[in-house]
């Protein structure tokens, strides 16, 4: 059924669908109107879940960590500096390979302070084993939080989905909500491998040798190293098991594309635009005007961005003359992440083709500056034209 | 021109009209003070200013009697909860747009 | 006006419900054939009592661009107070329509190049049982007289079921009144 409601909103029906049970989460703006959603479902009894109100951010993913070693599907959700405060728990979540789904809502980080739209806060956590996706509009929100829930189970990795703060948190749009037993359908009840078990006691996550150990039972056991190589490992391999929960979930309802990258007009494009997030919508609309001017220019959509899909990436920007990144973040003295990461890839999987596109970077809405389209389309024409800045270009810089 | 040579390079703001303009537009209610109950007031003397002393946005004086800058007066209503003897009453705003009219 | 792609800019302050009256329209819109339907508030400054902007784009198709609305086809402004406080047609397209809820006679107001519908919402309002100032039912009627647009009937609907839990009758009988008693001026 298809209704109009934010994108919290359709966050938290996709949690509600997915039979999460146990939610912790502190408010933060621009996320509070989730968990205030889920809290309503619980407190009416629409959801049977356990909502634990904690004291802070770096509690609420503690919470979640102790829930889902126990067996419980779990979620919160977060923005900026709450994501920041919590940073020492994502990492234990990953390590400790559980598959907690928490949405991060996009927003700037402090000092100075701002409550707005850009992406920093989720990009500063790009090396903490999680899977990133983004999202571009509500029903991707939805439908990502339900795939998120698969995949992570599959993989026994935590999952961040992330959606642009007020621009797509605060926006009403319609969507069509999935019905519950095609989600059940979809999505089995969780059954971890081990669940904390009175009977079955044991410790995990305590002191790992940096050598590997023999166990009680005169097993062989990993040392730290063998640990985090396997997380490693897990995230590429997770490429192919995203590409499956994307097929997956064709099946079930009908929709869905490529996982990793969602590109438009690229195909006889010279020049392709990349960003991530709502922003590569808007981008669409730059595109089509300059597309009537005669310049061939598409848009690609990155979705996952850990793992990154390098391989896909590049294939799409394969023979392409220019390559323009939009971010809404940076990696403080040098230039945005998604830039370095895409470069990369284009190097380790264009360089013996011996045709390189060069790249540009382009930062844009930083603490939710408006990009006014008619800005970025004319911003995009001029990349186009000639390089702007060897260094990363600020749209709409007052300085 | 931009702000290339503003003085700093970090947030740095001063107490005064902030960037929310002329906030007395918000008000859905107005404080309005009963001299009778007010202790400066009564007294003569300074004295009390627990209103003076709570507002969020400084815009009640320390004097007697206490006077409310309505310019910049948001309308939450603290003054009136702290008041001790019950001085200050918040009146729906609509009352005086309507005094206004007439 | 181009039907096929509509934007709405609404004024209003804090806590009026135009981000309500907002969702009504753009339900009732979705439902009558606009596959794409867009309602961004300001962002982050809601507070009671201070003036806010919500955009409403309709369109028969997808619509990709959320920024907010810079050349509105209409402006509804839900209080006149606001036209002292907010440069409600900025932007706003020749012909464009100005929706004002004032005490006011229509002819006490001149916008050159500009259709303007007035009626008092207040007080239609408060004659259907509504508390003093919840005008963001009656406005939609006004509205709609001055678009002509997705029909009385079907935004009375859409007021009854936003509203179930609270007075949808005396909301959606404002609507009514508020839509007959509308002046376009022409």
């Amino acid at each position: 059924m298809h209704i109009i409601e934010n994108g919290n909103v359709a966050a938290a029906l996709g949690v509600r669908l997915c039979r999460a049970g146990v939610i912790a989460a502190y408010p933060i703006t621009p996320q509070t109107p989730l968990t205030e959603r889920l809290s309503e479902y619980v407190e009416s009894g629409d959801m049977k879940a356990e909502y634990i109100p904690v004291e802070s951010e770096h509690s609420a993913l503690a919470v979640c960590i102790a829930a889902s070693s126990a067996g419980a599907r779990t979620f919160t959700a977060t923005s900026a500096n709450g994501l920041l405060y919590m940073h020492e728990q994502v990492q234990w979540a990953s390590g400790a390979r559980l598959p907690i789904v928490m949405c991060v809502v996009n927003r700037a980080v402090g000092a100075p302070w701002n409550v707005w739209n850009d992406q920093q806060d989720s990009i500063s956590q790009r090396d903490t084993g999680w899977i990133q996706i983004y999202c571009c509009d509500h029903q991707q929100i939805i439908d990502t939080v339900i795939k998120a829930f698969w995949l992570a189970e599959k993989v026994s990795i935590p999952i961040m989905v992330c959606y642009d703060g007020y621009i797509l948190s605060h926006t009403y749009m319609p969507f069509d909500v999935p019905d519950q037993e095609k989600v059940d359908a979809f999505l089995p009840p969780f059954k971890p491998e081990y669940a904390l078990d009175p009977d079955q006691p044991a410790n995990l996550n305590t002191v790992t040798l940096p050598d590997v150990r023999v166990d009680v039972h005169g097993e062989l056991a990993h040392g730290y190293m063998e640990i985090r190589y396997l997380l490693q490992e897990d995230l590429r391999t997770t490429l192919k098991a995203a590409a499956e929960a994307e097929q997956r979930f064709a099946q079930h309802f009908g929709r869905g594309g490529d996982p990793f990258i969602e590109p438009y007009r690229c195909a006889d494009a010279d020049f392709v635009a990349v960003g991530m997030g709502s922003i590569t919508y808007q981008l669409r609309v730059c595109v089509d005007a300059l597309r009537k001017e005669g310049i061939r220019v598409g848009v690609m959509g990155v979705r996952y961005y850990r793992p990154f899909p390098d391989e896909a990436i590049a294939g799409a920007l394969k023979g392409k003359q220019g390559v323009i990144v939009f971010e809404k973040a940076l990696s403080y003295g040098y230039e945005g992440a998604l830039a370095s990461d895409l470069k990369s890839a284009l190097y380790e999987h264009l360089a013996p083709t011996g045709s390189l596109p060069t790249v540009q970077n382009l930062i844009a809405g930083i603490g939710g500056r408006e990009i006014r389209t008619e800005d970025l389309t004319q911003t995009l024409r001029a990349a186009i034209h000639e390089r702007i800045s060897k260094e990363p270009h600020w749209i709409g810089l007052k300085l | 021109m931009g702000t290339r040579n503003y003085r700093r390079k970090t947030s740095h703001s001063e107490h005064g009209p902030g960037d929310g303009g002329r906030t007395g537009s918000w008000r859905v209610e107005r404080p309005v003070l009963d001299q009778s109950v007010c202790t400066p007031c009564k007294r003569n003397k300074e004295s009390c200013f627990i209103c003076w002393l709570f507002c969020p946005e400084i815009v009640i004086s320390r004097t007697i009697p206490p006077t409310f800058n309505l310019e910049y007066c948001k309308g939450c209503g603290i003054c009136a909860e702290e008041c001790p003897t019950k001085a200050i009453t918040m009146v729906d705003e609509a009352k005086f747009a309507e005094e206004e009219k007439e | 006006m181009n039907k096929d792609f509509i934007e709405i800019r609404w004024h209003g302050r804090g806590g009026q419900g135009a981000i309500t009256a907002a969702k009504i329209v753009a339900g009732a819109a979705f439902v009558s054939g606009y596959a794409g339907v867009v309602m961004a508030p300001t962002f982050g400054t809601e507070r009671r009592g201070a003036p806010v902007m919500t955009s409403l784009k309709l369109s028969k198709e997808k619509i990709y661009d959320l920024t907010p609305i810079e050349t509105p086809d209409i402006v509804v402004v839900l209080d006149h107070l606001l036209l002292n406080e907010a440069d409600v047609t900025h932007g706003l397209k020749p012909g464009g329509i100005i929706v004002l809820n004032t005490p006011m006679a229509h002819d006490a107001y001149h916008f050159k190049n500009y259709r303007l519908a007035t009626a008092d919402v207040t007080a239609i309002s408060v004659e259907t049982g509504l508390p003093h100032g919840m005008v963001n039912a009656g406005i939609i009627g006004s509205l709609e007289k001055a678009m002509n647009l997705l029909g009385i009937e079907i935004l009375i609907k859409g007021i009854e079921e936003e509203f179930r839990t609270r007075k949808p009758q005396n909301n959606s009988r404002a609507a009514k009144i508020a839509y007959e008693r509308t002046i376009t001026g022409e």
